[in-house]
């Protein structure tokens, strides 16, 4: 021990380090600073620390070629020493930063600690959060099974709107004209290259900002920020009552840290990683791109939103999102800090947290999605076993009605519940609507026969309340 | 005045030195970055020659019958494993007439299914439906689906390798 301490203090007789950084870890901060409303951003950082270890444990084992990488990643999954674990944890590694970087820019922004002198820190912030977002995207495409592959498309089309150059750039993110080899290498190139570079120099940054401007202390109502006289109150504060930042403050953090990484190796653990689709065949059609949960309230809106302006809100939604969050200091960066007095402020982080939470509900379900996989009608449902009621049952399972209409409980939810449709519309209804469509419902006029049509229409008028619940009686004999 | 006149000597012999710095500087950058950017940028600029790939013989297509079938990219890398693959829909309309069309749903890329029963083409991610000729039935695709040259050769069914269609404004 007495050897070790020895060592320590000719190091930084040396390196000068201890005299260096012990000042600034314990600089002092103000008191209600210390609190369990201030460790999220710490949490990140942690989550972030996590992804580099993981991440560099993967890089030993991933191989990042287009033909190899999907074998690499069921090796380090199946046989490999913990592989599962760690990339497992490197999984919800991922999500708990995602989680963590919202919750902490919600916490700024509830408590207005973005304003005066600490614009810069919550621009940092945005870049930060937009960086982790990329990273979120491009871990999910290096995963590169099938669902990897047509994210990737998904997202080159979403690119392809951007007026003029949206091919150009498509084309930049696949790496060409088509999905291959060069797509994950170049994507692997921004996931464990380019944006973590980026990251680590933003992150200095913020963290640098830290030290600079000092943690904004908790705010009171009644007591505004006044950019002329801030800095000299905040010093005042920070001389007077300021506590040291280590331990006196970080202890919250160390705990909560601690918290966060055990739940993540838990999940890793117990749930371990996703599992991988099938191969990145861009020839295998029978895939449902879905993206990792934290990307389904955007795969929601891109579902929802008006086709006719769907360009728009596709290309400048994100960019005026974006814009948002980066110009916010500079909307509003002094007065009122506490959310108790900036009802604004609390009413559209409420709306935020309710329009993702909504969307994400939606997302889930996605009943705009045929439902390819659903059960046929049995004969039960159907109510015969032969005549044009039968027929048209049969008609209603192998024409395509069955993916977008649910009739007692089997069925997509594109369209409406037709269980007891025979009671909302005439034959004349039916027919009409089946030959015209109408509603976002493709015409069946020029594939269905007359007698195709006239038993589905004999069908649907046969679903009403009184033929269900007189079969149901039937069935109960 | 002789005061003076050093320290303006002194500061214009300072600008020269960082005048020369930021200008080496700036030309070393620029002698380096050309070579990388332009290897970043070069897929968007070097474009593959589209190949006419063989899909199979005409007698294995049935009139009328709309089919998947799989070939390779126009050039692909050896490393390249099965992204190298690509599909579209095939469809015989005639003795020697055949349509075909991109699997590449036009409204976010996502691959639609033909299904036969209905005669539509269903896109599972946003709900995008085409009829049998390729337009739009309803859901969000702003255009029909994209046709992919093809022809027959020899007895041989062939389409011309294409980009993956993107959708622009």
């Amino acid at each position: 021990m007495e050897s070790l301490k020895r060592a320590w203090l000719w190091f930084d007789d040396r390196t000068g380090l201890g005299s260096a950084l012990g000042p600034v870890i314990k600089h002092p901060v103000p008191p209600n600073s210390a609190s369990w409303f201030y460790v999220f951003g710490s949490a990140t950082l942690f989550a972030f620390m996590l992804q580099v270890a993981t991440g560099v444990t993967l890089a030993f084992m991933y191989v990042p070629s287009a033909g190899e990488a999907y074998q690499s990643l069921q090796f380090i999954t199946d046989q490999t020493t913990f592989g599962r674990i760690v990339r497992g944890m490197h999984n919800w590694g991922a999500s708990a930063m995602i989680l963590l970087i919202g919750v902490h820019m919600v916490r700024v922004y509830l408590t207005a600690s973005y304003k005066f002198p600490r614009e810069m820190h919550w621009i940092s912030g945005v870049v930060l959060w937009a960086l982790t977002v990329i990273m979120a995207f491009s871990g999910q495409v290096i995963r590169w099974d099938q669902t990897a592959v047509w994210s990737t498309i998904v997202a080159s089309e979403q690119a392809g709107r951007i007026p003029f150059i949206g091919t150009w750039v498509a084309q930049f993110l696949i790496g060409g004209e088509t999905i291959g080899a060069a797509t994950l290498s170049r994507m692997f190139a921004y996931h464990v290259f380019i944006v973590p570079a980026l990251l680590f120099l933003f992150i200095g940054l913020h963290l640098y900002l830290v030290i600079k401007n000092g943690i904004s202390e908790f705010p009171k109502a009644g007591k505004p920020v006044d950019p002329k006289t801030y800095r000299k109150e905040y010093e005042d504060l920070v001389k007077k009552k300021g506590i040291p930042f280590w331990p006196d403050a970080a202890w919250r953090d160390m705990v909560f840290g601690f918290v966060v990484i055990t739940t993540i190796l838990l999940i890793a653990i117990i749930i371990g990683p996703p599992a991988l689709g099938p191969p990145p065949n861009p020839s295998n059609i029978d895939a449902l791109p879905v993206p990792d949960w934290y990307f389904v309230f955007y795969f929601a809106f891109l579902a929802l939103m008006p086709p006719q302006m769907e360009t728009y809100l596709m290309v400048f939604g994100p960019l005026l999102v974006g814009a948002l969050l980066f110009f916010l200091p500079f909307i509003s960066n002094k007065g009122e800090r506490s959310p108790l007095r900036r009802p604004w402020a609390v009413a559209i982080v409420a709306l935020t947290i309710a329009s993702i939470s909504g969307l994400w509900a939606i997302g889930i379900s996605s009943p705009w999605s045929p439902h390819f996989h659903a059960k046929p009608l049995t004969v039960e449902i159907i109510g015969a076993d032969s005549g044009p009621i039968y027929r048209g049952g049969e008609h209603f399972n192998n024409k395509g009605c069955l993916y977008c209409h649910t009739i007692s409980g089997h069925g997509g939810l594109r369209g409406p519940n037709l269980t007891y449709i025979g009671d909302r519309l005439s034959s004349d209804e039916l027919t009409w609507r089946i030959m015209n469509g109408g509603l976002n419902m493709p015409g069946f006029g020029g594939t269905l026969t007359n007698e195709e049509l006239g038993d589905l229409v004999i069908f649907l008028k046969s679903r009403t309340k009184q033929n269900q619940e007189a079969d149901l009686s039937s069935g109960e004999d | 005045m002789n005061e003076k006149t050093k320290t303006s000597e002194d500061c214009s012999r300072r600008q020269f030195f960082t005048h020369i710095s930021y200008t080496l500087g700036g030309l070393a950058a620029l002698m380096v970055g050309i070579p990388i950017v332009g290897s970043v940028l070069a897929p968007i600029v070097k474009k593959p020659k589209p190949i006419w790939r063989p899909v199979g013989e005409v007698k294995s297509f049935t009139v009328g019958d709309t089919v998947i079938v799989s070939f390779i990219d126009s050039s692909p890398l050896p490393w390249a494993g099965v992204t190298a693959e690509t599909a579209a829909w095939l469809r015989r309309e005639g003795n020697e007439e055949f349509i075909c069309f991109s699997v590449n749903c036009a409204h976010l890329g996502c691959p639609v299914r033909w299904v036969a029963g209905a005669r539509l083409f269903m896109c599972p991610c946003h709900g995008g439906v085409y009829y049998e000729d390729g337009s739009v039935a309803a859901g969000p695709p702003p255009r029909g689906l994209y046709n992919y040259p093809v022809r027959v050769n020899n007895g041989q069914v062939e389409i011309l390798t294409s980009p993956i269609p993107i959708t622009t404004v």
